[in-house]
């Protein structure tokens, strides 16, 4: 060594000391999956396009959004939304609006105008769709983006399913869902409107199709026996919602009672008061939190007015009245009759007990399997007959529009990978990022942005949309309060705090670093103290040991 | 340049001596740990805020004296173990009421400039550095920096503890212009100290079997008192 006596190091520097060669353990930048991405019914990469949202990217947000959806603005009305009951920010303070967001950017495209992209080669495909519902729409949009040439099938006069025929329009404005339908048919895909398929194998036959995806959905409305005089005015909840896209309004006298307590029940109830009912009495066998019905809407029909009577069933009904009785849960929680009666003043009665399906299309078909009303496919969505895919409420699964959504890009996927001969795989799912894998002390407290909703004294009397849009100013906010779960958002915090100025900061956007990330570790320097892993708020850091 | 142990300041205050009187304006900025600030090189230091000579001191408190093996500085607090104050029979560690409070002993100076910072919140500490450098005269930035060897805590650890020390009160972070306080850095998470003690091995003895609750107690006081004594809001959040 030809340096001084005790002098190790050069001056002005201790990049010769390379502290790399301490370590045990390195660390290493990795994308986890945020619980909204996790919990959402159409898979969509939430986190992603709230990202984009919050820097003012409202195109790429909505463009990384309708990869997966095509329908934000109708999402952002009548989703559940199970994302923001799954978002860790729910521990912090409440949890992000994703949904008023995702509304926010339907809402945007739609008045800019924003077009679907269709880029795929034409594969030379055709795929018929027997059902312009959720699903059907879904399926079709994927299968056009990916090529394929795309032909529905629907019986009814107008297109959307449930969206149209099971939604009342106070929920989903009608023009809402005509631009986003018709977004998807200016892709390239082809409706055919009052056309029922009877014979889904003939249908395929005839029309040269090289395969087929059935999503007729459930729209028979049950029908429970109810012993009942012959001028009692029963109806079921589906008819009264269709017939509420009809010319004529049906007319349901002063007092309407509904019978069931799922969310096509609340609709029900929340229609009659629009229509004039003076009193809307919802009838349900068990209690609130039993009740199939999603709180918001148990919430909102409450707050307009509309009545429950919990632990109750309908033993007859006669013109004018009906006779109701008193449950009681059992030990196992199921409504047990006590023999208590009481009579009911009400002009009609509407029933919301389920639906049925109507399969007739592909009852007859070798190798489909068709039980409890559903038809059974495989992890693929493909029934028992080569070729032939079913998905959306005809199969087993939660029935709502979202969870549709979702059945139809799987279907479209694996539709598309049948065709082509190499089976569709889904990528590996990255591991969960759990709230204790996150530094909450880098998020400022911020609640969540209440949606403007219409007063209830003027929403019972109109069918205007309750829930108001949030705008500009707000949206963006609400996408800044989301922490962002196991995903760099390039803070600067790993590069702020390391001791030894091992995190590397590469061009913004450069992707060159650990799983595309703009960040890299030095590992001549980097001598695994994992204060980086530590102080990384959305847990987007782990260490592994070294090899 | 880098001068030894304990004569920073006298070094730093040569330079700037030096180049006024060469006609130059050449910014000068000293830094130390804090036995070489507190301790050794304390004379040194009270002159330079006694003339006002424009130099920017920068204190690493690690709350001892490291590279040489953990022996205890002035600015050890109270019931830490150290090399030379080992946790043995009754002995608690470092005894209470000796040891210097620096930035207290800097404002008495009545310095232009004094200022407390951590490594828990780095914004605010080049905020405070970038302050300093728009003024003339002494100024000194005391900045606590846990040591995972001295403290016997987990090196991944080292910004949560300088966090939980200004969280729990006992490191107030704050600024004073000319001796007067102007500004706190207020605590969002207010802890009780035994969150910020019990991680570190250094003050083990006081959670053995039967916790040593008079001494940790002592220690919450010091805490309350510099609640009250630089008035630290506490932020409701
Ligand atoms: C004049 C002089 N006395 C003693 C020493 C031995 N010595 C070197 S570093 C050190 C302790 C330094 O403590 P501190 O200033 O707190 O810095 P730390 O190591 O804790 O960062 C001592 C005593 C020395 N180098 N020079
Ligand atoms: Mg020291």
């Amino acid at each position: 060594m030809d340096k001084p006596f005790a002098i190790t190091l050069d001056a002005g520097s201790s990049l010769a000391n390379k502290t790399g060669s301490w370590r045990t353990e390195r660390p290493l930048y990795l994308n986890s999956l945020p619980p909204c991405n996790d919990a959402c019914p159409a898979g969509e990469n939430i986190q992603g396009w709230l990202y984009e949202a919050e820097e003012g990217q409202y195109q790429r947000a909505w463009q990384l959004l309708v990869a997966d959806n095509p329908f934000p603005a109708i999402m952002g009305r009548v989703c559940y939304h199970p994302c923001q009951t799954a978002c860790n920010r729910a521990q912090l303070d409440q949890p992000v609006g994703i949904n008023s967001v995702e509304r926010f950017l339907g809402d945007v495209a739609l008045q800019e105008g924003w077009q679907l992209p269709v880029e795929a080669v034409d594969s030379g495909k055709r795929v018929l769709v027997v059902g312009a519902g959720p699903s059907g729409l879904s399926a079709a949009y994927h299968l056009r983006r990916a090529g394929h040439h795309v032909v529905i099938h629907d019986a009814g006069p107008k297109s959307g399913g449930m969206m149209r025929f099971g939604i009342p329009s106070y929920r989903l404005p009608r023009d809402i869902l005509d631009a986003e339908i018709q977004r998807i048919l200016d892709a390239g895909v082809e409706l055919h409107l009052d056309s029922p398929v009877t014979d889904v194998m003939a249908a395929k036959a005839e029309g040269g199709f090289d395969a087929v995806f059935v999503a007729v959905g459930a729209q028979v409305g049950k029908r429970a026996y109810v012993p009942a005089g012959e001028s009692a005015k029963i109806l079921d909840a589906v008819s009264l919602l269709r017939d509420m896209e009809g010319q004529q309004a049906p007319r349901l006298g002063r007092r309407v009672v509904v019978y069931g307590g799922g969310n096509t029940a609340m609709d029900a109830a929340r229609t009659a008061k629009r229509l004039g009912a003076e009193e809307a009495i919802v009838v349900y066998r068990r209690t609130r939190d039993r009740m199939p019905a999603h709180d918001v809407e148990v919430q909102e029909a409450l707050e307009e007015g509309v009545l429950i009577r919990w632990l109750s069933t309908i033993k007859d009904v006669d013109a004018g009245s009906m006779t109701v009785e008193r449950m009681e849960l059992d030990d196992s929680g199921f409504p047990q009759p006590t023999g208590e009666f009481e009579e009911l003043e009400a002009d009609s009665l509407v029933l919301a007990l389920g639906q049925d399906t109507d399969l007739s299309l592909m009852q007859d078909v070798d190798g489909i399997e068709i039980s409890d009303g559903v038809v059974h496919v495989d992890e693929g969505m493909m029934t028992g007959a080569e070729g032939i895919f079913a998905g959306g409420d005809m199969v087993p699964s939660e029935r709502t529009v979202t969870v549709a959504v979702g059945h139809g890009k799987q279907a479209a996927r694996n539709i598309d990978g049948w065709l082509r001969g190499i089976p569709f795989e889904h990528a590996p799912r990255p591991p969960l990022a759990t709230f204790d894998r996150l530094n909450t002390w880098y998020y400022t407290d911020a609640p969540k942005t209440v949606r403007p909703t219409l007063d209830s004294a003027r929403r019972v009397s109109t069918f205007d949309e309750v829930k108001q849009g949030l705008d500009e100013q707000t949206a963006v906010y609400e996408a800044r309060r989301c922490l962002s779960c196991g995903n760099c958002f390039g803070c600067d915090n790993c590069f702020g705090v390391c001791p030894d100025n091992a995190v590397l900061k590469l061009p913004r956007g450069s992707a060159e670093g650990d799983n595309g990330r703009d960040y890299a570790f030095d590992l001549d320097y980097c001598k695994g103290c994992g204060i980086c892993v530590s102080e990384c708020p959305s847990g987007a850091i782990i260490m592994i040991p070294e090899a | 340049m880098h001068s030894l142990f304990g004569n920073a300041a006298a070094v730093a205050t040569g330079v700037f001596a030096a180049m006024r009187a060469k006609g130059r304006d050449t910014r000068v900025v000293a830094q130390a740990g804090d036995g070489g600030t507190v301790d050794i090189g304390l004379g040194p230091l009270s002159g330079m805020f006694e003339r006002n000579d424009d130099v920017l001191f920068i204190c690493y408190d690690n709350e001892a004296y490291m590279n040489t093996g953990v022996q205890r500085s002035g600015a050890t607090p109270p019931a830490a173990r150290t090399a030379t104050t080992q946790a043995v029979g009754e002995h608690p560690g470092n005894v209470f009421g000796q040891g210097k409070d620096l930035p207290r002993i800097a404002m008495a100076h009545e310095i232009p400039y004094v200022a407390t910072a951590t490594v828990a919140d780095l914004r605010d500490l080049e905020a405070k550095v970038e302050k300093a450098m728009a003024i003339r005269g002494a100024r000194y930035i005391h900045v606590l920096v846990p040591c995972p060897l001295g403290w016997g805590s987990a090196s991944k650890d080292t910004i949560l503890l300088a966090r939980l020390a200004q969280q729990s009160g006992l490191f107030p972070v704050f600024e004073a212009e000319f001796g007067e306080v102007t500004a706190v850095l207020p605590i969002r998470r207010r802890v009780p100290v035994t969150e910020y003690l019990q991680p570190q091995k250094r003050y083990a003895h006081l959670f053995g079997q039967t916790p040593d609750t008079e001494t940790i107690e002592r220690i919450q006081a010091q805490a309350d008192r510099n609640l009250s004594r630089y008035h630290i809001d506490e932020v409701e959040i």
